[in-house]
């Protein structure tokens, strides 16, 4: 069996989590007081959608970023 | 058409760098074929169990299953259910030690060590066939989002997203393609998820939303699974319940996800056999959950949306096709930044959908068409070249039968029109080679040839004359897809019939040259280490329970 110092896929999920969750999280705050011209737009589904986003993309980094690096292929 | 702002085309970009960046971090590690081919063997059973359901939750599926729920009603679900969870729980607990302990790197290998190298190059080309055409159709479901969402020029999407998943999987091979299916797999349920729940918070909960159907639709009744299905008339599919139970449960549905190579080459790609075994249990409870994000949508559009949607094929200007329903209902809830990731989620799943094609498509050609018959002997490193061309070269004559695609009045008419032509016969000869290991290898080639042949035959026969319809159907009220149940089902009886016949007249192969590849000849690990929670075949009776009720509760 290889060795290989490879980054789990979920780090890269919760990465991309993080990201989009804040993005979309400040354009709902953006647009909080003049929401486009959208069904429900009232909900501000952006803010708490984004907020979503971000713990859940915190929750995969923290789990398997960092120095939790797989040992090898087979803990992917 | 909607546009997007600078924050919707930033999401969409972080998304395109985000792929390229991890194929190119995962080149390092797919050097050898192994590693290309099949990432190693080394992963769990929940990366190859996400990945085994993400490569099947392409865009395809989410705007075409969408639109068969806006066509055909709650009966779309049947796809998600009867039709594929057996046959997902067949796969895993039944013919995966197979697979697995024969070590194989395809399925058309396994039939290359089971029946020899006819049957093997029959079913490879048939699958490079198919996984060419399914690439197309990927693309054109793309091209239907760009079109209607953004307003994109159609070539310039096509060539955008083709580029990208060349680049990423030529370099990473299956491990960027398994990488991505997982990255996928969250955009999808993340981006989609917000329809259903806003949909049904306009419509007031699910009661709500049948009573606006009725409202809409009177007389008609999209929202039962089986109550319907007594009579072919009764229902919008055209469908008969022995359609659903026969032709799709037990024939289509089987050969789908237990002989699609596209899909097996994910499990194949697990650890171990216990992994490889759990890999189908745990993709089948998230299967299972799907019709929430695509069914559930298109129901939701038939309640809200006030124009009616048509089939593609009878457009007018100013009209919008079935196939439009997704994106048509992500324009109605999502603002700027959610539609960046509505929009996101189904690149993403245009993108894994391609990529699982074209991986699959590169392993088969590689190893079961060039190896075979054109190269017998050459270092690894070359077939891991020709499969990194391969990869690009399928990307480029895929390109091709995206217009294809477009003459179907749906989506899924086409895609389900290839699985009747070469995924029904295939199981046949797979399950007959499996479980008797009297079939010889003439019976296996012959039995396959006839499957094909007299599935591609029924097609044309129809085209040709309408009312033929009413004997392969049984009904000249029957639509596309009961049509395609019931061809599916005709051509795996008669590979069945033709490979029983062949193989009392012909001779088998000696039982040492089938020890590995058949019941009764292959000694498979028991789970009796395993402690009970840690074994496949528990949850898979769980998974069984669960979609029972299902049928119960929307019967």
């Amino acid at each position: 069996m290889k060795d290989h110092a490879i980054i789990p896929v979920w780090f890269f999920v919760g990465v991309l989590l993080v990201i989009y969750g804040v993005l979309i999280l400040a354009s709902g705050l953006a647009e909080w007081s003049g929401p486009g011209p959208i069904v429900l737009a009232s909900m501000h589904a952006p803010v708490w959608w984004g907020a979503l986003l971000i713990v859940i993309g915190l929750f995969y980094c923290a789990a398997f970023g960092g120095g939790k690096k797989n040992r090898s292929k087979t803990s992917r | 058409m909607i546009s997007l702002g600078g924050i919707d085309l930033a999401i969409i970009a972080i998304y395109f760098l985000a792929v390229l960046a991890i194929g190119l971090y995962l080149k390092r590690f797919a050097q050898s074929g192994e590693d290309f081919f099949l990432a190693g063997r080394e992963m769990t059973a929940w990366v190859a169990g996400l990945s085994f359901v993400s490569a099947n939750l392409g865009s395809l599926e989410l705007l075409g299953w969408a639109g068969s729920a806006y066509q055909y009603g709650i009966l779309a679900a049947h796809w998600y259910w009867i039709g594929a969870i057996p046959a997902m729980l067949f796969l895993g607990i039944v013919m995966m030690p197979f697979y697995y302990i024969s070590k194989t790197h395809s399925v058309p290998g396994y039939l290359r060590l089971r029946f020899g190298p006819a049957a093997s190059a029959l079913s490879a080309t048939t699958f490079a066939a198919m996984t060419i055409l399914m690439s197309g159709v990927n693309m054109y479901a793309m091209a239907v989002v760009m079109k209607v969402m953004l307003g994109w020029n159609i070539h310039f999407s096509i060539w955008i997203s083709s580029l990208t998943v060349g680049i990423y999987v030529a370099a990473g091979g299956l491990y960027s393609a398994i990488f991505n299916e997982v990255l996928q797999f969250f955009l999808i349920w993340l981006g989609a998820l917000l329809v259903p729940i806003l949909g049904l918070i306009e419509t007031g909960g699910w009661s709500g939303m049948v009573s606006r159907i009725q409202r809409n639709f009177p007389g008609q009744d999209f929202t039962h699974l089986w109550s319907t299905l007594g009579r072919f008339q009764d229902n919008p599919m055209g469908m008969h319940w022995t359609g659903i139970v026969f032709g799709l449960g037990a024939v289509l549905s089987m050969g789908y996800w237990t002989t699609d190579f596209l899909v097996v080459q994910r499990v194949l790609a697990a650890k171990d056999l216990r992994s490889a075994k759990l890999a189908p249990v745990i993709g089948s409870f998230f299967k299972m959950a799907v019709p929430l994000i695509v069914i559930l949508p298109g129901l939701l559009g038939l309640a809200v949306l006030p124009d009616r949607l048509v089939a593609e094929s009878a457009l007018q200007p100013g009209q919008h096709s079935y196939n439009e329903v997704l994106p048509l209902m992500l324009a109605r809830y999502f603002g700027p930044g959610l539609l960046g990731l509505g929009v996101t989620a189904l690149v993403a799943g245009f993108m894994a959908g391609m990529a699982g094609n074209v991986s699959a498509f590169a392993t088969v050609w590689t190893y079961d068409i060039y190896r075979p018959f054109l190269r017998k002997t050459a270092p690894d490193a070359h077939y891991v070249s020709m499969g990194r061309w391969c990869t690009i070269i399928g990307l480029v004559v895929s390109i091709g039968t995206a217009y294809l695609a477009m003459g179907f009045a749906s989506i899924m008419d086409y895609v389900q029109a290839l699985f009747s032509f070469f995924i029904a016969p295939l199981f046949g000869t797979v399950i007959l080679g499996m479980l008797w290991k009297r079939v010889t290898p003439a019976a296996g080639f012959c039995g396959l040839l006839a499957g094909t042949l007299s599935s591609v035959a029924m097609f044309f026969v129809v085209k040709f004359d309408p009312s033929a319809l009413s004997i392969i159907a049984l009904s000249t009220h029957a639509k596309a897809l009961a049509e395609d149940m019931y061809r599916a089902l005709w051509s795996f009886l008669i590979n069945v019939i033709v490979t029983v016949m062949v193989t009392f007249v012909t001779k088998p192969k000696p039982g040492s040259d089938l020890k590995g590849l058949v019941y009764g000849l292959t000694k498979i690990p028991m789970e009796g280490e395993l402690t009970w929670f840690a074994r496949p075949a528990l949850w898979a009776a769980v998974a069984l329970v669960v979609l029972l009720l299902l049928q119960r509760i929307f019967w």
